[in-house]
């Protein structure tokens, strides 16, 4: 009969359970099974809550630290709502790894300018997080981030880890809610504005910095204009197409775009590839 | 490439043979549609052209990916495999457009990932291709898909008083020994000759005047042409009849299906179609592809350019299904029609 069914989700125990902002929380995840999971920084997983269905997940932790793997999750809809319901003991169902993640060899040598909004922090601290632990491997790193307010923010463990750090530069911007966050986190940053005004602050080169952006759809596009804008090639420019990824494996359809299928080709594009393909963005 | 003669006589015993393969099914009439159906004994098996319905209303996908099954079984805390009743079939009376069709379906479902659910059904299933006669929305021969070499286990070529039998797979040569006594293995000039000319009468049954040349260009290079696009999806109703009847589309959804306990279920696949709203919808409401316009232009955009990109050919077989099924006459003619700044039409009768 049936050798072998890609469709079929794997059992993963959740371990611990943080709670990021309002509406986003990252599961710590273990697998029951023996086989090893190895993924790329940028690749996504399909997680299942029987009876909801499936919902595609970016994978946020490093496979440099192999004993975990850490979904960040906002709660959107309804698979995602009933996950934030789950406590640290329950089970959740899994499969994947899919499509093409960061190039995180090609990277190598490469000055690094990371620009992420929301919760789309989470597939490139994947990638943040592998540069340092392997930090001999890579230039310098720049990350920009930008959030809605001070409380939407993910990540503050690493946001603040990566903000001591003397072997990268992090600076984080909100749209709304500076007293607010002064007040409270003073010392640390405390810019205010979208995450396209940092641009001129950290003294990006685009001859010399490759550029990887991910966050909601509208972000991305500012990005985008503002990086062409300050003659960065495409070819230099590293982004993540959004779609509805069914089935994980270039089957269902719902991703496609002209010759290509977000799920399979994607989610990691260089503006190279996407300026090739007709309303990608 | 072997090939036999079997004379029209011998279609009864040749039934009997096929039976020893799997269930028997072909193309019939019910209620006024051509659909495939199973045929046991004290029906009539036909391969003849005149007789077979010439285009059933599905495609051979219907059986090699059924419109709706389940894909796994569930419990509060896992999926498991669910049971997959996949009969051998002998599945006669499809035309080339449509062995086409299956063909790339082989190359979508069965490279890099395999779908299993695909390639079990596809292996249990013999086709048995039969020649036809082409009718006013036929036009295979414009997509260069109205001769086939490969993806049938047998071909019955209708002479007339006999059939020519191209035999395609190990399969299909099984059948042959099987019937042995059936097949004739002296195929004489005469033989020959009758085949010859038999594609040139054949030839000029094509009355379908669709120009297909340069189409590829012409939907890259009229991308924008937003008025064209308009003008469809002004007219489209997102019925998705045309995804359903095109022998190449496959797209699908899945949902789980919770029983009444509430415990345990089912997750259940079916047919997707690209023309309803929420097709390209991503979680948080955002709708890439809005308005009818955008998902028409991707569907023929995939049609006829895209998917040359992915496996080489475009993969329209020319089969005319969507010119006889689409209830507003949105059409592979009509849009290439107005591609070529034309505003002729065919619309079904």
């Amino acid at each position: 009969m049936l050798t072998h069914n890609p469709y079929k989700p794997q059992n993963w125990e959740i371990k611990k359970i943080i709670d990021e902002t309002p509406d986003v929380k990252t599961f710590r995840l273990f697998q029951r099974g023996v086989r090893p999971f190895i993924y790329k920084p940028g690749q996504f997983v399909e997680i299942s809550i029987p009876g909801a269905g499936e919902a595609p997940i970016s994978i946020t932790s490093t496979p440099t630290r192999p004993d975990y793997l850490e979904l960040s999750i906002k709660k959107t809809g309804k698979v995602t709502g009933l996950l934030h319901g789950l406590s640290m003991g329950d089970v959740v169902n899994i499969r994947g790894p899919y499509g093409r993640g960061f190039p995180v060899d090609e990277l190598k040598g490469e000055d690094l300018l990371f620009v992420a909004g929301g919760i789309g922090l989470a597939p490139l601290r994947s990638v943040i997080n592998y540069v340092l632990d392997r930090r001999a491997s890579y230039g310098e790193v720049i990350v920009l981030y930008g959030a809605r307010s001070y409380d939407d923010l993910v990540f503050k463990d690493d946001l603040a880890l990566w903000g001591s750090r003397r072997d990268m530069n992090l600076l984080a911007t909100v749209d709304a809610g500076c007293d607010e966050w002064s007040d409270r986190e003073e010392g640390w940053c405390g810019r205010v504005g979208v995450v396209t005004t940092l641009f001129s602050e950290c003294k990006m080169d685009s001859a010399r910095h490759l550029c990887l952006i991910c966050g909601p759809h509208i972000m991305i596009k500012f990005a985008l204009a503002g990086l062409m804008e300050a003659g960065f090639k495409p070819s230099r420019i590293i982004t993540t197409l959004e779609r509805m990824m069914k089935c994980g494996i270039g089957k269902c359809g719902h991703c496609n775009i002209g010759p290509k299928y977000v799920c399979q080709d994607g989610p990691v594009f260089t503006m190279e590839e996407i300026s090739r393909l007709y309303e990608a963005l | 490439m072997r090939v036999y003669k079997i004379s029209k006589q011998d279609e009864k015993k040749l039934f009997k043979v096929l039976e020893k393969f799997g269930e028997v099914w072909l193309p019939v009439k019910k209620g006024g549609k051509c659909t495939f159906s199973r045929i046991y004994s004290e029906d009539r098996l036909t391969f003849s052209q005149t007789e077979i319905c010439n285009r059933p209303l599905l495609p051979l996908k219907k059986l090699l990916l059924p419109p709706e099954f389940n894909t796994l079984d569930f419990n509060a805390e896992r999926y498991n495999r669910a049971e997959q009743n996949v009969p051998s079939r002998v599945v006669v009376g499809s035309h080339a457009c449509d062995i086409h069709g299956v063909n790339i379906l082989d190359k979508f479902y069965t490279t890099d990932f395999i779908d299993p659910f695909y390639r079990e059904r596809r292996k249990k299933t013999i086709i048995i291709g039969t020649s036809c006669e082409p009718d006013e929305y036929c036009f295979c021969n414009k997509t260069n898909t109205n001769i086939i070499e490969e993806g049938y286990d047998l071909f019955f070529n209708d002479l007339g008083h006999y059939y020519l039998v191209w035999v395609g797979s190990s399969k299909g040569d099984d059948i042959i020994r099987e019937g042995d006594d059936l097949f004739d293995e002296n195929i004489t000039d005469k033989i020959i000759g009758d085949f010859i000319n038999w594609r040139k009468v054949n030839e000029n049954f094509f009355t379908n005047d669709i120009d297909f040349y340069g189409v590829t260009d012409l939907m890259e290079l009229k991308y924008n042409d937003n008025e064209l696009w308009e003008y469809f999806g002004d007219k489209c109703l997102s019925c998705g009849q045309c995804t359903m009847v095109c022998p190449t589309c496959t797209c699908f959804n899945v949902i789980d299906d919770l029983e009444v306990n509430k415990n345990e279920g089912h997750r259940r696949r079916y047919w997707d179609s690209c023309m309803f709203k929420d097709y390209s919808m991503v979680a948080g409401g955002h709708n890439f592809r809005k308005t009818r316009a955008e998902r028409l232009k991707l569907w023929y955009t995939h049609k006829l350019k895209a998917f040359i990109g992915q496996f080489g050919n475009p993969s329209c077989v020319g089969c005319g299904r969507c010119i006889v099924t689409c209830p507003v006459d949105i059409n592979v003619y009509n849009v290439v029609s107005r591609l070529k700044g034309q505003e002729k039409e065919l619309i079904r009768k």
